[in-house]
């Protein structure tokens, strides 16, 4: 079997602070998952190390069999935290800007979402909200045809109809043969569309799962199962 | 987006319910095409494999069948229809029947209770 994402006792240290512990982990193609844990507990060090914006301090992390590096990013479309996009650009540009630095860039999609959101091409980045910024910014993270979608809290805020379109961006334009790693805290909003779910807790995987094997052997929610499992969190942190 | 779900059981199981009870009550008509695996996955807002999963399953139980390159099928036979359907009827009275019993009635009270029920005619 070939892993889309392999991780090999995957070990981030940040000074004193062990950001990942000797992580073993496992992703299989065509799958969406979960990268769940509360805040501080590995998921954005994660994505960021698969990125290559990070180095391990021990063990290894594998995209496709490779380290990151310019091969793994050309299969790896990454939704990072915070808006990354330039402030003085406009519409027109940024999907220049994408079409020009990635071969799997879909014109023709990111140009049909975006006039679907109501964006002229001319708009200028500044000046769009907040909520208007990461949804431009998901179009085009997922108008790439990518293996591995990483995205790292794309689900910002607790607006239930942006979380929809969210979601159906997501849903509506991954290959089936992609695997999308969604990292958040806010299970609720996401389970159902989850294949498997990875629990982080202070830099270490605590259980990964199938959504249905949890349900079916537990007979209970994922999310109900997460408050359970780290309900005393918070304590340990500090 | 989407249909809502129980806590308690998995999503895809919930999806062949959902889907057995449109093809029984007629909702999808016998040998109608349904959706692709991606459009019931939008509408459901559910994971397609989530949805490919129910979909197998309602294929095992001969509601559904695949034509190679046409897609996805209601059956024609009615009589599997009318079987599924008088199953999920045995389901829902044994349900019923569950929960009577724990509020301490008896058959009979349970019938009764029926009986006086106004009649509603279609």
């Amino acid at each position: 079997m070939e892993y889309i994402l392999e991780c090999k006792a995957l070990t981030k240290r940040y000074e004193s602070n062990l950001a990942l512990d000797a992580v073993d982990l496992r992703l299989a193609p065509g799958r969406i998952i979960g990268l769940l844990g509360p805040n501080g507990s590995g998921k954005t060090t994660l994505i960021k190390l698969a990125n290559g914006l990070l180095t391990p301090t021990a063990g290894e992390i594998l995209i496709d069999g490779q380290k990151p590096c310019a091969q793994t990013k050309a299969i790896v479309s990454y939704l990072p935290e915070r808006n990354a996009l330039p402030e003085w650009m406009r519409v027109k540009q940024v999907i220049d800007f994408y079409a020009d630095f990635y071969a799997d860039f879909r014109r023709d999609a990111a140009n049909a979402m975006v006039a679907q959101l109501g964006l002229e091409p001319t708009q200028r980045i500044k000046t769009m909200s907040k909520g208007t910024k990461e949804k431009l910014q998901l179009i085009l993270v997922m108008s790439r045809k990518a293996k591995l979608y990483l995205l790292d809290e794309p689900i910002g805020g607790v607006d239930p109809a942006a979380r929809d379109y969210i979601l159906r961006t997501i849903l509506s334009n991954y290959s089936e043969d992609a695997t999308v790693l969604i990292s958040t805290h806010l299970i609720a909003d996401v389970e159902q569309v989850l294949d498997e779910v990875i629990f982080l807790r202070n830099g270490r995987i605590e259980l990964h799962e199938s959504v249905d094997a949890i349900r079916d052997e537990r007979g209970k929610s994922v999310d109900a199962l997460f408050r359970e499992v780290f309900r005393v969190d918070g304590r340990s942190n500090d | 987006m989407g249909w809502t779900f129980r806590e308690d059981l998995p999503i895809y199981s919930q999806l062949v319910d959902e889907m057995t009870r449109a093809i029984v009550s007629g909702a999808y008509a016998p040998g109608e095409r349904l959706p692709t695996v991606r459009d019931l996955a939008l509408d459901a807002g559910v994971n397609p494999n989530t949805v490919q999963r129910a979909l197998s399953e309602l294929e095992r139980s001969a509601l559904v069948y695949t034509q190679r390159t046409a897609g996805r099928f209601v059956t024609e036979d009615r009589a599997v229809i009318a079987q599924a359907r008088e199953q999920m009827a045995a389901n829902k009275i044994n349900e019923f029947l569950h929960e009577m019993d724990g509020l301490g009635f008896t058959r009979e009270q349970i019938g009764a209770l029926l009986a006086a029920q106004p009649k509603k005619d279609n």
